[in-house]
């Protein structure tokens, strides 16, 4: 059912709360990857507060539905939607990098609860998310997986790797999602290396493949409901997104790819977030 | 899942079937009573030998292709959703192309995920040092939470993959690709993960062996007692990572002659794992490795490869004699301190 315009109003409104604990992360982690975190913070905010079927209090339960971060350097954005959820004390996140921490970067899923996968190494996560579906599957489990990709990513082999095995096991309870920011640590993706025609290779190893606005909550369920509503093919739905989103210095600015900002700077931030409340 | 006894195992014969034909039947028997087990393979179910798996439960087999990197992907996403995957490809491509993943999505999350490497050391020596792998221990021996086997032959082979059921997380056994010749007359010789074979319970000197090298370690023994009088200890360390450290310890203390045999780099493999234990004890013994001198291996039959190493009988006669006339120091009061 598409989301309603309470629901829509509902999300964009944790959205925005979940921005600013990414901010105050930062401030806490001495630095973080905040423009990839900020740039998928919708998709993340609509899967985890309306299509995820999870238990926060029951991070283990088999059936449930799973995500796997595979652009593992958005850890900052995945734990601080894990905290809000009730997966762990938000509290914790303040030692967020420190020493013998359980939250790095790239999060641990031995130590990190609702983590499903650890990732960080980019190129992996959607191949342990093919086998996940494949284990529902063979299980005859009807639990969905869902990853998200960074675009940059999109240069590993390994994602076509994967890519191509979905589709050839009809992996339909899969939905990956693109986080197409167009932007990567050295630049925009089409000068480091072009992605381009980015739908057309999906639709080439055999997906289902969804283009919308990522900051879009209404394209954004309505895409999720199509993934879900999908049979034969796995879904990939690329999400136009900006870099930075929700925070008017780190917009679509390649150097927010990794940055530390002082409280001061982060009070700024979180005008900037608030100041796009309607 | 339903615990299966040694009564009701098969028996295969290994002296006519390959280690990974034996790998094949043996997991076909484990699936029958444990219904979490599936086999992947990235195109090479003929040559890692699970066909007779892929006959008997084809939904339970996953090929992907020629694309390693996907198949211990999708080997730890299966795990992670409650499966036990057991992966098979030939340990080059185990071992190194797919090394990261083998890395971090399976021993870094500690996953249920055993890896028949196939193919090990020089045992394809006719395709050539592409598909020849004698790094695979060293690369494997550093991976936190792996267990490392390395069988004999084919009946420890079968111990082996049952071993590594009921052990929980990431398991590399490395087989080889023919016909070895079989060390074992039968699978019950009490094989236990972690713990040596000794083979024979002599003092002169020790041979440390695995793999193929047991066999030939045996025969030289053998030799060295009839034509020489020397009785050699041999040791199978087929569970390279743990290894066993009281039999190398004992054989230190009992031998005081150590000579290790692996079908492998004398860097990082068996040799260097069974220095470590010897170095940290602080005992002084004599002591080499064989094993391919830190090159790439010639091409040619396994068996040729295996005698221009010295990992065959004869090799082993060799260096086994040059060792015993090795001069070394030994602490005066060492045998107090064991």
């Amino acid at each position: 059912m598409p989301l309603s315009a309470e629901e829509i109003r509902k999300l964009q409104d944790k959205a925005r709360q979940l921005r600013c604990d990414m901010v105050d992360v930062t401030v806490w982690a001495g630095g973080a990857h905040i423009g990839g975190s900020l740039s998928m913070a919708d998709v993340l905010t609509a899967l985890y507060y309306h299509y995820l079927d999870v238990r926060p209090d029951e991070p283990g339960w088999p059936e449930r539905d799973r995500f796997v971060l595979s652009k593992g350097h958005g850890g900052l954005g995945h734990s601080c939607v894990l905290a809000d959820k009730g997966y762990f004390d938000k509290e914790l996140l303040k030692e967020f990098n420190h020493f013998k921490s359980p939250f790095g970067m790239h999060l641990d899923g031995n130590k990190v609860r609702g983590v499903d996968a650890s990732t960080g190494s980019l190129g992996h996560g959607l191949s342990m998310a093919l086998g996940m579906a494949l284990g529902a599957r063979f299980q005859k489990q009807t639990w969905r997986t869902y990853c998200m990709l960074g675009d940059g990513e999109c240069d590993e082999g390994s994602v076509w790797e994967a890519a191509m095995a979905a589709s050839h096991f009809k992996a339909d309870t899969l939905t990956a999602f693109v986080d197409r920011n167009h932007m990567m640590i050295d630049g925009l993706t089409e000068d480091v290396m072009s992605l381009e025609p980015l739908a057309d290779k999906w639709a080439a190893f055999g997906w289902k493949v969804l283009q919308i606005d990522g900051h879009d909550f209404a394209q954004i369920g309505e895409a999720i409901e199509g993934a879900q509503a999908t049979q034969g093919a796995p879904t990939v739905i690329i999400c136009d997104t900006v870099k930075g989103k929700g925070v008017d210095f780190m917009e679509a600015q390649v150097k927010w790819h990794y940055g530390s900002i002082d409280s001061e700077l982060a009070g700024k931030a979180k005008a900037s977030i608030m100041g796009g409340a309607s | 899942m339903t615990e299966v006894t040694g009564t009701t195992w098969n028996v295969y014969d290994a002296n006519t079937l390959t280690q990974a034909e034996i790998y094949g039947r043996v997991l076909c028997d484990l699936a029958e009573a444990d219904p979490r087990i599936v086999a992947l393979t990235a195109d090479l179910a003929k040559s890692t030998k699970i066909g007779v798996f892929q006959e008997k439960f084809p939904h339970r087999v996953f090929n992907v292709g020629i694309a390693e990197q996907n198949l211990f992907g999708i080997a730890a996403g299966m795990a992670r959703s409650g499966l036990l995957p057991f992966v098979s490809t030939m340990s080059a491509f185990a071992s190194m192309r797919a090394l990261e993943q083998v890395r971090t999505d399976i021993c870094y999350q500690n996953l249920d995920v055993k890896i028949i490497a196939t193919h090990g050391g020089v045992s394809f020596g006719q395709a050539g040092t592409t598909h020849h792998c004698t790094e695979d221990i060293a690369i494997q021996r550093s991976l936190a939470n792996m267990t490392l086997i390395v069988p004999a032959d084919g009946w420890e082979t079968a111990n082996a993959v049952r071993a590594s059921v009921k052990h929980p997380g990431p398991v590399y056994i490395r087989l080889g690709r023919g016909f070895e010749p079989t060390h074992y007359e039968n699978d019950e010789y009490g094989f236990e993960l972690g713990k040596a074979v000794t083979i024979s319970e002599d003092t002169d000197i020790t041979v440390i062996a695995c793999g193929v090298a047991v066999y030939h370690a045996a025969e030289a023994a053998k030799l060295l007692k009839d034509q020489d009088g020397i009785s050699v200890r041999v040791l199978d360390m087929h569970t390279i990572k743990p290894i066993d450290e009281e039999a190398i310890l004992k054989a230190v203390l009992e031998t005081r002659r150590i000579l290790c045999v692996e079908e492998h780099n004398v860097v990082g493999g068996l040799g260097s794992a069974v220095a470590d234990v010897i170095a940290a004890s602080g005992k002084g013994c004599a002591f080499a490795k064989s094993g391919l001198p830190d090159c790439y291996s010639e091409v040619g039959y396994p068996e040729d490869l295996y005698s221009h190493y010295c990992i065959d009988g004869d090799g082993i006669v060799g260096l086994v004699r040059e060792l015993l006339h090795r001069e070394f120091e030994a602490d005066e009061d060492w045998e107090d301190e064991f």
